[in-house]
């Protein structure tokens, strides 16, 4: 990173490599800073990475599949949060990269197939929002124009894969399968050959929770190097930022396709994990949710994306339960509520107030 | 030549047939965006609700005509409801007042799915169709198109020869000049978000009878109203007309030789390549044209 070399000087003098560290991931980019966050945050890994133990086979997988959501959140937070790009397609690159494969892994049987299915869906995933993201930073359209561009495309993309029910419909012994889905997709392995690993049920659960602490410290660096703060600049004041001598359509370019192949990473894992995929992935309500997910943790936060599509995917999951058809009313009206009364999200909220109420319960944990 | 004549014709009404239905799907969203520089994401559930008011009353026993008016009337105080309560509040913040119209789509699609199940007895179409070779065209569908040039003219009338339209020009063009001239701009806001209310409405009342009436009918609209704003631009009756034209041609062509879905996907790709070009769209390519001159 082009950051890291322009301030190595000042970085070297703080206290050793533990230090280097703590600066590379914190900044004013990220919420959680110093010794009582990081002791948190190690308290929170270990219990996930215990959390198998105590909890029956179902809720790992369950758990599972709400980190898995938590890609496809961070995307659009980086994205939308950081960047200022309204994309409401992240759930596009999702479906392309979980299709993608889908079709990779059924017609290239064995472990090599999986893992060449993880790479090429997250390829694909990339090149389709280069591809897109070229149009639109290069043409210079409007936020709005951005926003409604990418629901075309999402709900474009809908109605294709719904169509595809006919046998015509196969990429070699993959079948899109229209509304009905793509079925049978293998599970990822790691590995070659007889030591390949099959990611399923503990291992997936582990490979997820492994890939999301790595994307978060990985994403906490980016935010926090010279990059970051472009994309901050880029949100907070697109003409500033470019007469400073940014070149901001490469870097929204850039962010555009990182955000593809992160939602595509998540999307791979999702297909992975069910071993299906279907249109419904394209469809409008669920482009809507990662909106709601960010938007309700706060959008301008790594840990907001995080907390927010995991409380609200975990909430409209028991509401699912005992609401039953009312979940959907009950998240747009969230939606609605954080939007109307608190625009920036709960996390930043929470985080503001944090300290305040530690000092009232006498020191508390921390 | 006997042979070929009805393929032409073919295309041209399916032409006018798609030129009907990008401009009626996207007039009400046009004159929001046009005029607030909003864009409705709930805007195919204002179509659903015209349709359901439509599709209600006339199985309660109203005439068709009437039906649709009261389809009309009901998705205008809805539209009207919700400014005044929600969107209001969200002036100034462009993109959060999407945000905020995607969550009332979310609540309209299922709180219609809760209170009237999952869909409605149809209408059928009306009218008949019309017969050529070896082809047919439904009537009613073609009435729709005539119905939209219509509209148009309405709407050019409407912004260029009353007290409303003047007012609501010179908020576009400048709304604190236009408050220093005694123009309300708030109720401007209001009547503009209510006019496109019904317009969308009236979409929904017009395509009643010929779909099948589901909460989620409203999504079909949308990306042929999104396509046709942004090729068309922030100017309403210009914009929304030059791009009903240039996009129901393509449409239809496409359509034609490779299916619906085909016809749907050049629309979408079409406008990709527009935006790369002509960024303000066909409005901004007038303003060109003319600031040149």
């Amino acid at each position: 990173m082009a950051g890291e070399t322009t301030t190595s000087v000042d970085r070297s003098t703080s206290d050793g490599m533990l230090g280097r560290l703590r600066k590379a991931l914190e900044g004013p980019n990220t919420l959680g800073q110093g010794r009582p966050f990081w002791l948190g945050f190690t308290v929170l890994v270990a219990l996930l990475l215990v959390y198998p133990m105590f909890r029956s086979s179902y809720y790992v997988s369950n758990t599972a599949y709400l980190l898995v959501s938590a890609f496809l959140g961070l995307s659009l937070c980086i994205v939308w949060g950081y960047t200022g790009i309204f994309s409401f397609g992240q759930v596009a690159f999702y479906g392309i990269a979980g299709y993608t494969f889908g079709i990779v892994s059924i017609n290239v049987t064995g472990p090599a197939g999986t893992m060449a299915g993880l790479l090429v869906g997250i390829a694909v995933s990339g090149a389709f929002a280069f591809l897109v993201g070229y149009f639109m930073f290069y043409g210079g359209v409007s936020d709005v124009y951005v926003a409604i561009i990418t629901l075309a495309v999402t709900l474009v993309l809908n109605t294709f894969m719904g169509q595809t029910a006919g046998e015509e419909w196969a990429v070699g012994a993959a079948r899109l399968g229209g509304f009905n889905g793509m079925t049978e997709i293998p599970s990822l392995a790691l590995g070659v050959g007889d030591a390949a690993v099959e990611i399923t049920d503990l291992a997936f659960y582990y490979f997820v929770v492994g890939a999301l602490l790595l994307t978060y410290l990985g994403l906490r660096v980016l935010v926090n190097s010279d990059i970051g703060y472009v994309m901050v600049g880029i949100r907070e004041n697109q003409d500033r930022t470019e007469l400073f001598g940014y070149d901001t359509q490469k870097t929204k370019l850039g962010v555009f396709t990182f955000g593809g192949v992160l939602a595509g990473f998540g999307g791979v894992v999702y297909a992975s994990w069910g071993n299906y995929i279907d249109p419904s992935v394209f469809g409008l309500t669920f482009a809507a949710l990662p909106i709601i997910w960010v938007a309700t943790g706060g959008r301008k936060w790594l840990s907001g994306a995080i907390v927010g599509t995991f409380a609200v995917t975990f909430i409209s999951q028991k509401l699912s339960v005992f609401g039953g058809q009312y979940s959907l009313v009950i998240l747009g009206a969230l939606l609605l509520f954080v939007i109307l009364i608190l625009p920036e999200g709960f996390v930043p909220q929470l985080a503001k107030k944090l300290p305040a109420l530690l000092d009232r319960t006498g020191g508390g944990d921390s | 030549m006997a042979s070929i004549l009805p393929q032409v014709l073919n295309l041209f009404l399916q032409f006018i047939d798609s030129f009907g239905f990008l401009v009626l799907s996207a007039i009400g969203l046009a004159i929001i965006f046009g005029m607030m520089g909003v864009i409705n994401l709930a805007h195919g559930e204002f179509i659903t609700v015209g349709a359901y008011g439509t599709a209600l009353s006339f199985h309660a026993g109203l005439p068709l005509p009437v039906a649709m008016l009261v389809g009309v009337a009901l998705t205008t105080v809805f539209g009207l409801i919700l400014e005044f309560t929600i969107i209001r509040r969200l002036y100034g913040r462009l993109l959060d007042s999407m945000v905020a119209t995607w969550g009332i789509s979310l609540i309209m699609i299922q709180g219609l799915r809760i209170v009237f199940g999952s869909s409605l007895p149809s209408i059928g179409t009306p009218l008949g169709s019309v017969q050529y070779g070896s082809f047919s065209y439904s009537t009613y569908r073609l009435l729709l198109a005539g119905a939209s040039l219509v509209l148009l003219g309405v709407l050019y009338w409407v912004f260029t020869s009353t007290d409303f339209g003047t007012r609501a020009r010179a908020t576009i063009q400048n709304e604190e000049m236009s408050r220093a001239l005694g123009t309300d701009t708030n109720r401007m806001y209001l009547l503009t978000f209510g006019i496109g209310s019904a317009l969308a409405g009236l979409t929904g009342a017009l395509y009643a009878p010929t779909m099948t009436i589901v909460p989620g009918m409203g999504s079909t609209f949308l990306v042929e109203a999104f396509v046709t704003v942004v090729v068309g631009g922030a100017s309403v009756l210009v914009g929304t007309s030059g791009a009903g034209l240039l996009l129901g041609f393509i449409n239809a062509v496409f359509s034609n030789l490779f299916g619906t879905f085909a016809g749907r996907m050049a629309l979408l790709v079409t406008t990709i390549l527009v935006i790369r070009a002509l960024p303000r769209g066909i409005t901004g390519l007038l303003e060109d044209v003319r600031g040149e001159t």
